[in-house]
């Protein structure tokens, strides 16, 4: 075969991908079951490196990737930089959100995990409600960062105008200030590099005739009032506590998330927003404080981010059974409703002919089962979630780390023989 | 009196936490004993248990709950004479979110449903290593041990620790519990637990069903 034919069976086979995708997405039936690679740490633990490893090493992570894309074959990616390549950057910024593998008390074979804790006090609201950004910057930033401590010095620009924004520059050139605008520069210039190797393996994705399916993330206002301002405990207080400040800054919220995440998949020339849901599940809030707090915040970023063309892959962790009903009221053929533990065989007859439905090969099957029992859990979601097309085959929360191989290729393999 | 200690167990199971806490604090300055308003703070958490297992309430009242019993306690606790008697316990539990996971929102939540259903809980915290395990069942000899875990790193860490609790001989009179994240039957066999939980009351029924009689 000559290079010539192989670009050209490259790009053909890219272009039936994106259509397979497209066609399960838009609630066709595509050609055959398409499938989405979706994982944090098992393609660096598949070519046999750390977690630590994954987050420190780009080219290395980027090999890893390619090979677990390459074998698997599937008809779209997550890139995986994006998720978890931060190790060096953190270091610089002397990060305070995370812990990581090889970091404090972590092992370097363990994934990275969030601090839960309050970012925000209550007292603090009105102030973000006002300026956002500000907050961001002043408060927020220098206490997620050490090295970003200084930020809090700089000047308040709404009030500062006219000859006083030229005298404002003072602030810049203080000791402290210069040394953390230093630290931004030096953690840019990481920051590029690390994108440079994602960019690079895209691309060559591309050219291996594998479409990325990620350009971007966003979240639900809800999950941002509790994961990163309030903390978990403050945010649920805060329902009984601060009922309609919280109700004013998921309304603020409302109208500031879906903008970074158009600007961000515009940036990366793509239409795939991928939204991880932490808050939503069953359990976690009555269906009362679901449709007060979250739903109808989160339904409106949705609408936002499909009205600017994009596809929002909404990751529903969790149990989510109990709010199918609510949840499916959204256009039809525009989202993808990506379940980890929710029922899917309720989830298809609830959302039949309006969301496209992605998962859910369980973890503990991908990690504990055998192959013949992933293909008979595939089989039974094929012929069930699969009816008439509007099913993504992925594992309930992306491959998990602890995947075994071979449970891994036979489903993603089986996914193959699930032909319309 | 009779009518106040009512109204208090209203409040509390109804949410009003300002005016639960304002009355504990009356009660206690005229005089109320404070064992029987924590008895009363019992009731009430008892209520709102039951109205959690019942589905009526989730996750954000019952940490309001937890805020309020503590608000009282503390109050309260401070003017409890020495060697008072407590409430029996019906049962002991070792819990703990296991080694490399720092995750406790799901693990906090079953401490609190097994504390008001009656057990001594002592609760080893997150990231615990095996070890601690081992010391803390060997010192306070409970019937059941909990295994928290919320990311996929936690199913070795269970199985080990399972593992070594065996080694250590004490697994025979031992009933072991898992739960939290992606937990299931699957997960029970690989780990060798007696039984797994998707939520808090699945917790409380199997230590409630693991008590001897």
């Amino acid at each position: 075969m000559s290079t010539g034919s192989a670009v050209a069976s490259a790009s053909v086979l890219y272009a039936q991908r994106q259509k397979r995708l497209m066609d399960a997405i838009e609630l066709r039936e595509p050609d055959r079951l398409p499938t989405i690679l979706f994982s944090h740490f098992w393609v660096a633990r598949y070519c046999g490196m750390t977690c630590r490893e994954a987050m420190y090493d780009y080219e290395g992570l980027a090999a890893a990737m390619r090979k677990a894309v390459v074998d698997l074959e599937p008809d779209g990616f997550q890139p995986v930089h994006a998720l978890l390549a931060f190790g060096p950057t953190m270091d610089i910024l002397d990060y305070k959100q995370l812990e990581w593998p090889g970091h404090k008390g972590l092992a370097d074979n363990v994934p990275f995990q969030y601090l839960d804790a309050p970012y925000m006090t209550a007292e603090e609201y009105e102030e973000y409600v006002l300026d956002p950004t500000g907050f961001m910057l002043h408060k927020y930033m220098p206490r997620v960062a050490g090295a970003l401590e200084p930020l809090s010095q700089l000047p308040m620009y709404p009030g500062v105008l006219h000859t006083r924004i030229i005298q404002s520059m003072e602030a810049y050139a203080r000791p402290e200030v210069r040394r953390a605008l230093e630290t931004l520069i030096k953690a840019g210039e990481e920051m590029q590099k690390m994108r440079a190797v994602q960019s690079r393996l895209i691309q060559e994705l591309k050219d291996l005739g594998f479409p990325s399916a990620a350009h971007g993330t966003s979240h639900a206002p809800f999950d941002v009032a509790a994961d990163y301002l309030r903390g978990s405990k403050g945010a649920m207080l805060d329902l009984f506590r601060n009922k309609d400040r919280l109700l004013n800054l998921l309304d603020r919220l409302t109208v500031l998330i879906p903008l970074s995440a158009i600007a961000a998949a515009k940036a990366a020339g793509g239409n795939m927003v991928f939204i991880p849901l932490h808050w939503g599940l069953d359990g976690f809030m009555s269906p009362k404080q679901f449709t007060t707090f979250f739903w109808p915040q989160f339904q409106k970023v949705l609408l936002a981010l499909i009205d600017a063309g994009l596809y929002p892959h909404v990751l529903w962790e969790g149990d989510c059974t109990s709010r199918l009903d609510v949840i499916k009221d959204v256009p039809a053929g525009k989202c993808v409703y990506f379940f980890e533990r929710t029922d899917m065989f309720k989830a298809k007859e609830a959302l039949r002919g309006t969301v496209c439905i992605r998962g859910n090969v369980p973890a503990s099957m991908l990690i504990a089962g055998t192959p013949n029992e992933i293909r008979e859990y595939c089989k039974k979601l094929f012929d069930v979630v699969g009816d008439g097309g509007g099913f993504i085959l992925d594992a309930g929360v992306g491959v998990p780390d602890e995947a075994k191989a071979e449970n891994v290729q036979a489903m993603y393999g089986y996914a193959k023989e699930c032909v319309y | 009196m009779e009518d106040k200690s009512r109204q208090l167990v209203q409040m509390i199971s109804e949410m009003q936490e300002e005016d639960a806490v304002k009355l504990a604090r009356e009660m206690l300055d005229s005089g109320y004993d404070p064992v029987k308003l924590l008895g009363h703070c019992r009731e009430a958490m008892e209520a709102v248990g039951k109205r959690y297992e019942e589905g009526e309430y989730f996750l954000p009242e019952l940490m309001l709950a937890g805020e309020m019993l503590k608000a009282i306690g503390d109050m309260a606790k401070p003017l409890i004479k020495q060697g008072a008697e407590g409430a029996k316990t019906v049962g002991t539990i070792v819990l703990g979110t296991v080694q490399g996971d720092l995750h406790d929102i799901g693990k906090n939540i079953v401490t609190f449903m097994l504390e008001i259903n009656g057990f001594k809980v002592i609760d080893l915290g997150i990231d615990v290593p095996v070890e601690n395990f081992i010391e803390s069942i060997k010192q306070n000899k409970p019937e059941v041990v909990g295994l928290s875990g919320f990311l996929t790193l936690a199913f070795d860490a269970m199985k080990q620790t399972i593992e070594a609790i065996k080694a250590a001989g004490l697994r025979e009179n031992t009933k072991i519990m898992i739960g939290g994240g992606q937990v299931d039957e699957t997960i029970k066999t690989y780990t060798g637990a007696d039984a797994f939980g998707l939520n808090a009351m699945d917790a409380v029924s199997l230590c409630k069903r693991w008590m001897p009689a």
